[in-house]
C-alpha cells in the first residue's frame, strides 16, 4: 500500500488530498445518509439495466407470441413485448432482474423525495448550497423522466396508454407541439419510431445525465463539505463527524448492502409490473381502473382534476391538457429551482449557513412546506379516483369536486396546522431547555455564573 | 472469540452460504422467489458485518474538520477580473475580426437547428385527416366487415375503414341506440371517433342505459345520444361524428371523414 501510494504521488502530487481524504469529517446523523440510498439504488439500476438492455428489442414491428405463456399464444404482439415476456418466462433470472430493476427504480425516486425533504425542513439548501439544490432539483426530474420511460418500454397495454397522454401532452404545447412530437417521437400518434427512441434515451443519454447531475452534486458536496446539525463544539466555521474512512466507509458499505438487499427481497417477493397481465398495446383497448406508476400519480390527479379550459386564440388552439400536463410540471420545476433565493428574498437573510435548522425552528418554511406536500398529495390521491368511486358508491363529480377543493384549502389548512405545531413545538422547548451558562470559579472559593447566549 | 465477533463471523458465514444457495438455484433453475431469497442473504449478511463492523471493532473517533474560508481575498478577485478582461481585451482587439467570428459561431448554431428537423418528419396535415373516405365499408378488430343487422340494440363495436386495421386516427365506435333516441341515424346506428379529444385514450367504457361513452384514463363522459357532448370529465370538445350510411347490399359505409379533428388538441387545431 505504501509503496502503490507514493508510486501514484510521485506522478500526481496527491498525498495530500488523500490525507484529508482519508480523515475528512463525516457529520453523524442518519438523515445525512439518505441521499445515500439513491445513488446506491442507482447503482443497482445500472447493473440490473444493463442485463435487461442485453435482451430487450426496442421494435414496435409485429409478431406472433409463441412462448410459453398460454394466455397469449398465437397473439400478435410487438418485439418489444415479446422480449419482456421472453425476459420474464424463458431467460433463468429473468423475471428475478426485472422485478429489482423495478423495484430499484421505485426506491430511487422515493429516496429522492425523502433526501429533498430533508435538505428542504432543515434549511440545507441554503446559501452557499442553492446551486446543490437546483442540481438535485434537476436529478429529480430526470429521474421521473428515467422512470416513466422505463415502464413506457415493454409496450404493453398500461404503458401504452401511458405514453397516449403523454404524446397527447407534448402535442399541447404552444407553437412548439406538433413540431415536438413530429420530430421527436416521429410522427403522430402512434409514432413508429417511438420506443426506439424511448430506449436510447432510457438507456444512454438520461443514465448518463444522472451519473453526471450526482458526481457534480457529490463534488459540490465535498468542496462545501457537509451541513451539521448545531451541538456541542459545533460552529459555523467547523465540521464536527467520525472520519471517512475507515469508519464512515463501513457505514455507508452497510446501507449499500442494505439498499441491495432490500431490492432484491422486493424483488424475489413482491410482484411488481406483471406486464403479461395487461396484454400487449392496442391502440383501441384499455384498461379501467388505470393509475401510472406511483410517482407520476400527481400528473395524472392534476389531469383529472383541472378543468377543461382550453384557449382558442387567432385560429389557435391551447389544449385543456397543456395545463395540467405540461405548464404545472414545468411551473413546480422552475419554482423549485428558485426557492432558496425566494427564501433569502423573502426573510432578507442573505447569509452563509452551515448550521441545520431544526423544523419546528422555522415555522413559515416548515408549514410552506407541509402544505406543497398535501397540495401533491391530494393530487396524488385524485390519480386513482376512479377506484375510489368503486369502492365507496360516490357520483364520480363530487369526488373531483371534493380533491379540487382538497388541493385548494386543504393546503391553506395544512399550513395553518403546521405553523401551529412548529410553533407550539419550539415554546415546549423554551421551557424544557437549560439555560446555558458559563461557570467560573471565584479565587476565594465558590462559583460565578454567567449567561451565554 | 467474543459473542460480538461471533455475530459478525455468523453473518459473513449467512452472505457466503447465501452465495452459495444462489449459485445452486441458478444452476438449478429454481424460481423468482429461491434465486432472489439468496441474494437476500448474500446482502444483508454483509450489512449486518459491516454495521457490526463499525460499531464493535473500529475505535469510535471524531474528528474535526475547518471549512475553508471562502469570500478569499479581495485582491484575488480583483485578480481573476482582471485576468478574465485582459484576455478578453487580446481577442477582440481586433474588432472586425472578432464580430467575424461571432458571425460563424452564429452560423453554427443556426446550421446546427437544421438536422434537428431531420429528427422525423414535417408535420403536415397528417392530424386533419383520416382514412375515412365515402363508401368506405367499416371493418372491426378481428377483420370482419360490419353489416347493418349485425348489431343488436345497445351492441356497440369498435371500428376501423375497411383494410386499415388498428389505424388510430380512424378508429372510431359504432353504437346501435334504441329507436328514436336520436333522429338522424343510419336505423338507429351510429359511430364517433374512439379518441378521447382530451388526452387520446380510446374512449372505451358504454354505459347503454344513458347512452354514455366514458373515457377509463380522466373520466371524461360523452352523450352518444346528444352529438357526443362533453357531460363531465376535463375533456372539453365533442367526440367528432363518422357520417355513415347503410348500402342496399346491407353493408355499413362511411359517408365521408369525420366532422371534425379527431383526437386530443393541438397549436394548429382552430
Amino acid at each position: 500500500m505504501h509503496r502503490l501510494l507514493t508510486w501514484i504521488d510521485t506522478r500526481f502530487g496527491t498525498a495530500t488530498f488523500v490525507h484529508h481524504a482519508i480523515r475528512k469529517a463525516f457529520p453523524d446523523h442518519w438523515s445525512f445518509m439518505l441521499g445515500e440510498i439513491n445513488m446506491y439504488a442507482f447503482i443497482v439500476l445500472l447493473a440490473t439495466g444493463t442485463f435487461i438492455a442485453l435482451w430487450f428489442v426496442p421494435s414496435e414491428h409485429d409478431v406472433v407470441y409463441t412462448g410459453p405463456y398460454a394466455v397469449l399464444q398465437g397473439a400478435r404482439v410487438s418485439e418489444a413485448y415479446d422480449s419482456v415476456l421472453h425476459l420474464c418466462f424463458n431467460v433463468n433470472a429473468g423475471l428475478l432482474i426485472r422485478q429489482i430493476h423495478h423495484w430499484a427504480a421505485n426506491i430511487f425516486i422515493a429516496g429522492i423525495l425523502v433526501h429533498m425533504g430533508r435538505i428542504f425542513f432543515t434549511g440545507a439548501f441554503r446559501k452557499p448550497r442553492e446551486l446543490n439544490w437546483i442540481v438535485g432539483v434537476l436529478l429529480l426530474f430526470a429521474a421521473l423522466f428515467e422512470g416513466f420511460s422505463g415502464y413506457s418500454l415493454p409496450d404493453d397495454l398500461l404503458s401504452g396508454m401511458g405514453l397516449a397522454i403523454a404524446a397527447a401532452i407534448l402535442q399541447s404545447i404552444p407553437f412548439a407541439g406538433t413540431y415536438l412530437m413530429f420530430w421527436l417521437a416521429g410522427g403522430a400518434w402512434p409514432p413508429e419510431q417511438l420506443i426506439g427512441r424511448l430506449f436510447v434515451a432510457h438507456v444512454y443519454i438520461v443514465p448518463a445525465l444522472i451519473a453526471l447531475g450526482i458526481t457534480v452534486h457529490l463534488m459540490m458536496l465535498w468542496r462545501q463539505k457537509h451541513t451539521q446539525f448545531p451541538g456541542a463544539r459545533r460552529t459555523e466555521e467547523n465540521v464536527v463527524g467520525s472520519p471517512l474512512f475507515p469508519h464512515y466507509t463501513l457505514k455507508s458499505l452497510a446501507l449499500q448492502f442494505g439498499v441491495i438487499a432490500t431490492c432484491c427481497a422486493l424483488g424475489a417477493w413482491v410482484q411488481i409490473n406483471p406486464v403479461w397481465l395487461w396484454g400487449p398495446y392496442d391502440v383501441d383497448k384499455a384498461i379501467s381502473p388505470a393509475q401510472p406508476d406511483w410517482y407520476i400519480g400527481w400528473l395524472e390527479g392534476a389531469l383529472r382534476l383541472s378543468p377543461p379550459v382550453s384557449i382558442h386564440l387567432f385560429g389557435h388552439m391551447i389544449p385543456s391538457a397543456f395545463w395540467p400536463g405540461a405548464a404545472l410540471p414545468l411551473g413546480i420545476m422552475l419554482f423549485l429551482f428558485a426557492y432558496p433565493f425566494i427564501e433569502a428574498f423573502v426573510t432578507g437573510d442573505y447569509a452563509a449557513h452551515h448550521l441545520l435548522d431544526r423544523p419546528r425552528d422555522k415555522p413559515v418554511r416548515t408549514a410552506f412546506g407541509v402544505a406543497f406536500l398535501v397540495f401533491m398529495i391530494g393530487l396524488f390521491l385524485a390519480g386513482s379516483d376512479d377506484v375510489q368511486v368503486r369502492y365507496l358508491h360516490l357520483p364520480l363529480n363530487d369526488v373531483v369536486w371534493g380533491y379540487r377543493l382538497f388541493c385548494i384549502f386543504g393546503t391553506g389548512i395544512a399550513f395553518w396546522i403546521a405553523y401551529r405545531g412548529a410553533s407550539e413545538l419550539q415554546k415546549k422547548d423554551g421551557v424544557h431547555q437549560a439555560e446555558r451558562v458559563r461557570l467560573q470559579r471565584k479565587p476565594e472559593g465558590g462559583f460565578e455564573e454567567e449567561p451565554v447566549a | 472469540m467474543n459473542p460480538r465477533e461471533r455475530a459478525i463471523a455468523l453473518s459473513l458465514l449467512l452472505s457466503i452460504l447465501g452465495s452459495a444457495v444462489f449459485a445452486y438455484a441458478f444452476v438449478t433453475q429454481r424460481s423468482v422467489q429461491w434465486q432472489g431469497g439468496a441474494l437476500v442473504c448474500v446482502f444483508v449478511g454483509l450489512m449486518v458485518a459491516m454495521l457490526g463492523w463499525a460499531r464493535w471493532v473500529v475505535q469510535p473517533e471524531e474528528v474535526v474538520d475547518l471549512r475553508d474560508t471562502y469570500p478569499g481575498s479581495q485582491e484575488e478577485r480583483g485578480k481573476q477580473v482582471e485576468a478574465f478582461t485582459h484576455g478578453v481585451a487580446q481577442i477582440t482587439r481586433k474588432t472586425w475580426l472578432s464580430r467575424m467570428l461571432y458571425s460563424a459561431l452564429g452560423a453554427i448554431g443556426v446550421a446546427l437547428l437544421f438536422p434537428l428537423a431531420a429528427l422525423g418528419p414535417q408535420p403536415d396535415d397528417t392530424l386533419f385527416h383520416t382514412k375515412w373516405r365515402r363508401g368506405m365499408r367499416l371493418q372491426r378488430t378481428d377483420g370482419t366487415l360490419v353489416k347493418a343487422d349485425d348489431l343488436n340494440v345497445d351492441g356497440v363495436e369498435t371500428v376501423y375503414p375497411e383494410g386499415d386495421g388498428g389505424d388510430y386516427r380512424a378508429m372510431a365506435v359504432l353504437i346501435r341506440l334504441p329507436e328514436d333516441t336520436v333522429a338522424d341515424t343510419a336505423s338507429g346506428l351510429i359511430a364517433y371517433s374512439k379518441a378521447c379529444t382530451h388526452a387520446g385514450c380510446p374512449v372505451a367504457l358504454y354505459r347503454a342505459a344513458d347512452h354514455r361513452l366514458i373515457c377509463p384514463c380522466h373520466q371524461s363522459v360523452f352523450d352518444v345520444a346528444d352529438g357526443a357532448k362533453v357531460l363531465e370529465g376535463p375533456a372539453d370538445r365533442p367526440l367528432p361524428r363518422l357520417p355513415i350510411e347503410i348500402s342496399s347490399d346491407g353493408y355499413v359505409r362511411a359517408a365521408g371523414d369525420f366532422s371534425d379533428t379527431v383526437g386530443p388538441g393541438f397549436w394548429e387545431h382552430a
